[in-house]
């Protein structure tokens, strides 16, 4: 077993133990990421890594994460580090600060290797928005990764980093995870401070762990939570992110949510799922339908919701601060030639759809309903978790599609994301875990819980993980 | 659903240029979209609320102390067009 097949977890261990060093690591995976052949990154900055390799093996006592390597979504500012949100709108952008989960993960001990792909501004659902390249998918390099964050899945899944961090506003961090065969969380809305990630949709952004165990996800969550002056809607955490040791689920009751297991999932991953939950009574669980009426309204209320939070961020993009600017005579022009010429096709559609629900005349209809549609979705979650304590479900109602299968469908793109966006309406924090396959491809279960309820839903999911045995290596890798 | 006037006046309300291809593209979009989004207008959705925020939050301030800000050589450093003092644009007619 190389340095790469190691877990995060595992490589600080073997740092600690003299058995490896940082700059030894981060030399293994810049190497990896050299032979690319899934396109994961967009920016490496080997320069960067390597020194800060070198600092921190120097130290005469290391940091929490001991100099182990990650990957950050390019959605993530990195100070000096091209970040362009896989947009031309920031081609050659170099941030003048740093994300705060970034600069956390950098003062314990993290060394970024660099910025991975991802649909521009995070609105896609295959990573085929990218304005730059497509990503392929480890298990198959004819499917696509998921997304948005199908970059930062791809570089963990390839043993490019043994983690990294994604963005999540619909199921952009759990989806990639799940058909990259992969752990992703989304946490609870606030959990981590947003500062420094460059906004989709605010109400429903937010940072998380991609990583190929349920320790390590919990380990990166546990150095990144917490309140930041710099977002007012960042929360404090008390008593912190313990590391999940659970190996059974003994008294936990387990709710499968009846409306994400009907019609339009796959029967591969129905089947991955069943087994799955069989597993979950094995462990000592109880599993019991339950019923989320307004489910299936989400995917609607979402594209209200997010394009209309969209059309407003994105209305700084303008090309007079960052980025390239297409000149023109005057102001106006400039404004709609630079935004015309450089957004790409699901961001201006999105910017449109967001723009017509807010204009006047038809702001009541669209948003105010999402709006009140988003409190029903709320008091659903809330009456299913008197009765049970997480919620299960597929985290995509499909395995990994072909790439070019969905980009001339755009609400058929929009489909991947069914079962992770009523979660995100109601800020709830939710898993995925690799669970079986299906065709040869992996399936996730997403495992969901009320708000603050990560420390039992990583204990569940890594009692799961344990039982359910997933090898996450993708048929062929060589590490 | 959508017309094309209706399409050039929401492109122009989020100063898009659109050409005249993407606009006929874009009206069938949006239209096939909304079709899907309609179904939220069916939904009996008397008495509730909407919710602007999922975690209720009330009043964050913080000390009124300045503290230093980003230094204006940083902020400028990014931009296409920037003299000594400021982001430079064109006219504004």
């Amino acid at each position: 077993m190389g340095l790469r097949d190691l877990t995060a977890t595992g490589q600080i261990a073997a740092i600690r133990a003299g058995e490896t060093s940082s700059e030894e690591l981060v030399d293994a995976h810049l190497a990896a990421i050299g032979a690319d052949d899934v396109d994961a990154f967009l920016a490496v900055d080997a320069e960067g890594a390597r020194e800060r390799a070198r600092e921190i093996d120097a130290m005469p006592e290391r940091p929490p994460l001991a100099g182990v390597p990650i990957g950050i979504k390019d959605a993530l500012s990195v100070r000096d580090v091209v970040t362009t949100s896989g947009s031309r709108m920031l081609e050659g952008f170099r941030p003048v600060y740093t994300a705060t989960c970034v600069a956390r993960l950098e003062a314990a001990g993290a060394v970024v290797v660099g910025k991975t792909n991802m649909d521009e501004f995070a609105m896609g659902s295959s990573t085929e928005n990218s304005a730059f390249k497509n990503t392929l998918n480890p298990w198959d390099h004819g499917r696509v990764p998921g997304g948005s964050s199908g970059g930062s899945a791809a570089a963990v899944a390839e043993r490019q980093v043994p983690w990294s961090l994604g963005s999540d506003t619909g199921g952009s961090i759990r989806q990639p995870a799940a058909l990259c065969g992969i752990v992703g969380m989304k946490p609870t809305y606030g959990a981590i401070s947003r500062y420094g990630l460059i906004a989709f949709a605010s109400s429903l952004d937010q940072v998380g762990p991609l990583a190929r165990s349920v320790e390590d996800a919990a380990l990166l969550l546990q150095h990144m939570v917490g309140r930041d002056p710099m977002d007012s809607t960042s929360l404090e955490w008390p008593g912190g992110i313990v590391a999940p040791t659970a190996t059974d689920l003994s008294g936990m009751r387990v709710g499968v949510v009846e409306e994400l297991m009907g019609e339009g999932i796959e029967p591969g991953v129905r089947a991955a799922i069943d087994a799955a939950l069989g597993t979950v009574e094995e462990l000592g669980g109880t599993v019991v339908p339950v019923s989320l009426p307004s489910a299936l309204s989400g995917l609607a209320t979402y594209y209200v919701l997010a394009p209309a939070e969209c059309s407003a961020n994105l209305a700084r993009f303008d090309g007079i601060r960052y980025g390239p600017v297409a000149p023109a005579a005057n102001l106006l022009d400039q404004y709609e030639t630079t935004r015309g010429d450089l957004f790409g096709p699901e961001v201006k559609r999105r910017i449109m759809l967001g723009t017509f629900a807010l204009a006047s005349g038809y702001y009541d209809q669209y948003y105010g309903r999402a709006q009140r549609v988003r409190t029903l979705m709320g008091r659903e979650f809330a009456r299913a978790f008197e009765q049970v304590d997480l919620l299960a479900s597929p985290t995509s109602p499909t395995v990994a599609f072909p790439l070019g299968d969905r980009t001339a469908d755009p609400y058929a793109m929009y489909m991947a994301d069914v079962c992770t966006i009523p979660v995100s309406l109601a800020g709830l924090p939710a898993i995925s875990i690799p669970c079986g396959l299906a065709d040869g491809l992996p399936v996730g279960l997403q495992l969901a819980g009320p708000a603050f309820s990560e420390n039992a839903l990583l204990g569940a999911a890594h009692a799961l993980e344990g039982a359910l045995a997933f090898d996450t290596r993708p048929p062929g890798l060589v590490t | 659903m959508i017309d094309d006037e209706t399409v050039r006046h929401v492109a122009r309300l989020a100063r898009l240029r659109l050409s005249p291809d993407e606009e006929k593209v874009m009206r069938e979009e949006l239209s096939g979209i909304l079709e899907h989004i309609d179904a939220i207008r069916a939904m009996d959705l008397d008495g509730v609320p909407p919710t602007t925020h999922v975690i209720t939050l009330e009043n964050v301030v913080r000390p009124d102390v300045p503290v230093p800000g980003l230094p204006r050589e940083e902020a400028l450093r990014e931009a296409a067009h920037a003299t000594d003092e400021g982001f430079g644009v064109p006219r504004m007619d």
